[in-house]
């Protein structure tokens, strides 16, 4: 690991105040990315802010006027997942929150954390690979075919990077269209799930539009209509402790027996957590339980799909995982 | 003497001079193997002084420092960090990048926690924060003081093992034992946590600790059997 210096912030001005200051210096949640980044050589930054002991920003309370949750940028994943907020009001966070790592990483990782976390990519991890366009712009994408790219995106990609963005919790805070709040040194603002992570594009090296100077506060989490369903299904090469090589997550408003609305969020399958807008039209109206019809929305769905070598099974398992989940969540 | 004590070395219990050797350097067996592994980080621990806030004895503060009323904690080279573990105040002068597993080992001569992935990805350094488990292979030392870190050697009560260690003899809950540090911190707070209802929900909540000898049968049931015998401290 680099040298570094150290800094405690004591509240989100002091916080901020280091960052301008320092341009290269990162902030410090629960180090379970940013420390493994650091011990491969990834990231290298001269000075670290922690942030752990911000208590005001570690909260998950009711958001004033009815705006439904808000998540603290420093709560803990095992905090949220276990908070009654979120397990009586948005159950698809908790459930992919709990597929996701392990009971001792999800007690240190933090909301802001998990939204930044960074891929898996080996390339990208491992920095005696030479080409990797997001670790270092320009020298190429070393999981491009001959590589090895089983674990790589479908949707979404970019001839300069074909990365999966890794998080469960994003996974359903994308269907659920959770909001992120930040804090920069003159501006706060609002940002819509959708907007927060990018597409690789020619600059996969930004993973989010999040500014370097900027502080995420928050996660706000919109009220949820009353009989809301929900689910999230991960399908990973074992049972437990495992990326997701598929997941979706589902959340659905009935009229009836007709769907009235549905948000369908894939991960594994692209730069971010990729919303399944095609499939989602195609389903309104349609019954949840006719499941040629949510086989077929899968199918417009993952028709966009570029498969690589050893990624092709995505497609298949995208489609099937659609179905499932939303068959598990109007179970 | 007992199986799981044996390869816990006594902690050490040296004075002025020798503690601060210690402290600073880890013991001369500890310092070469340290040295020869990241020759960087030990060059960098004795040849960077102490400067800003924590300046010690040795190397008085520059004469530039800024007088501001509560200058943010920057530091540079070592910084002076107070533990607690076990019950016990350990005060230590440490780079900010020394990982808490490597404090406890390499410093602390704690070598119960053990490192197996250095990744967060095998629970073998598992050690209880505040009664939380952790990997603290993930962890900075410099993030956790105020905080009451538990070790695998503050898990007895004195000569009494823990429900947790006794169920691990009783069931070979091991083989070549390297896990099982993690193991059994992790199993305590698992058991506080709610988390061991049965076989199925052990798997899911144990899945952050490896075991490469497979042991996981013997481990489950001995966890089982020591949730029932009475409530785990943690
Ligand atoms: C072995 C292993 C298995 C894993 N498995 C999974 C899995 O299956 N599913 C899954 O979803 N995740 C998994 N993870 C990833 C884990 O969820 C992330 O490491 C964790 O969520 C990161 O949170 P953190 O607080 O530790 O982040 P840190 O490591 O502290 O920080 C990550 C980034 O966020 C920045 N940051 C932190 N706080 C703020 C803030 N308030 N504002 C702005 N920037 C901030 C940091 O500067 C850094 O760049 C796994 C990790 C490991 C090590
Ligand atoms: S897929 Fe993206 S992260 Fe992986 S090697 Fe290519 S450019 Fe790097
Ligand atoms: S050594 Fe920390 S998890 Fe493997
Ligand atoms: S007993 Fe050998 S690794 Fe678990």
């Amino acid at each position: 690991m680099n040298a570094f210096t150290y800094s405690r912030a004591a509240d989100p001005a002091g916080a901020l105040s280091e960052l301008s200051a320092r341009p290269q210096a990162k902030l410090l949640g629960g180090g379970t990315n940013l420390i493994d980044l650091m011990k491969m050589g990834v990231e290298e930054p001269p000075h670290l802010v922690d942030v752990n002991r911000l208590a005001a920003l570690a909260r998950i309370e009711e958001a004033p006027g009815g705006k439904g949750v808000t998540l603290g940028a420093l709560a803990r994943n095992s905090d949220a997942a276990q908070h009654p907020l979120i397990v009586q009001r948005y159950p698809v966070l908790a459930q992919a929150i709990l597929s996701g790592a392990s009971p001792q990483l999800r007690n240190r990782a933090t909301t802001a954390g998990n939204l930044l976390q960074r891929t898996r990519c080996p390339y990208f991890y491992d920095p005696a690979f030479p080409s990797c366009n997001k670790r270092r712009p320009g020298s190429g994408c070393g999981a491009l075919d001959p590589g090895y790219n089983r674990m790589h995106a479908i949707l979404g990609t970019s001839p300069a990077c074909i990365a999966t963005h890794p998080s469960d919790m994003c996974v359903a805070l994308a269907a659920l269209e959770a909001i992120v709040l930040t804090q920069g040194p003159t501006e706060q603002r609002a940002i819509p799930f959708e907007e927060f992570h990018r597409l690789p594009g020619d600059q996969p090296e930004l993973d989010t539009i999040l500014r370097a100077d900027e502080l995420i506060t928050a996660v706000q989490l919109p009220p949820q209509p009353a009989g809301r369903r929900s689910h999230y299904l991960k399908v990973r090469d074992r049972a437990s402790y495992a990326f997701a090589l598929v997941s979706a997550a589902v959340v659905i408003d009935l009229e009836g027996d007709a769907i009235k609305t549905i948000r369908i969020a894939l991960g594994g399958v692209a730069h971010k957590p990729w919303r399944a807008k095609k499939a989602e039209a195609a389903l309104v109206g349609k019954n949840p339980r006719d499941e040629a019809a949510i086989r077929a929305a899968a199918e417009l769905e993952l028709a966009d799909a570029k498969p690589h070598e050893h990624n092709k099974f995505k497609v298949e398992l995208a489609k099937r995982v659609i179905v499932r989940a939303v068959g598990n969540a109007v179970a | 003497m007992h199986p799981l004590r044996e390869e816990v070395p006594p902690s050490p219990q040296p004075n002025g001079d020798e503690l601060d050797e210690i402290l600073t350097f880890g013991d001369p067996l500890t310092r070469r193997r340290f040295l020869h592994r990241t020759a960087l980080t030990a060059a960098a621990v004795v040849a960077v002084p102490a400067l800003a806030r924590h300046a010690s004895a040795e190397s008085p503060p520059p004469a530039a420092a800024p007088a501001s009323p509560a200058p943010p904690a920057v530091e540079t080279g070592t910084m002076d960090v107070t533990l607690s573990i076990n019950g016990r105040t350990y005060p230590l002068k440490i780079e900010p990048r020394v990982t808490l597993l490597d404090a406890l080992r390499e410093r602390l001569r704690l070598t119960g926690s053990k490192k197996g992935c250095d990744h967060g990805q095998c629970g073998a350094c598992t050690v209880l924060i505040n009664g939380q488990r952790v990997n603290s292979c993930l962890a900075l030392a410099a993030c956790h003081e105020g905080d009451e870190i538990t070790t695998i050697e503050g898990i007895a009560k004195g000569e009494e093992l823990h429900p947790v260690q006794a169920a691990f003899i009783k069931h070979d809950g091991f083989q070549c034992g390297y896990c099982t540090p993690g193991q059994i911190c992790s199993a305590v707070a698992c058991i506080a946590e709610g988390h061991a209802k049965d076989e199925a929900e052990l798997r899911e909540w144990m899945s952050g600790n490896i075991c490469r000898c497979g042991a996981y049968t013997n481990i489950r049931a001995a966890i089982l059997e020591a949730r029932d015998q009475k409530p785990a401290i943690a």
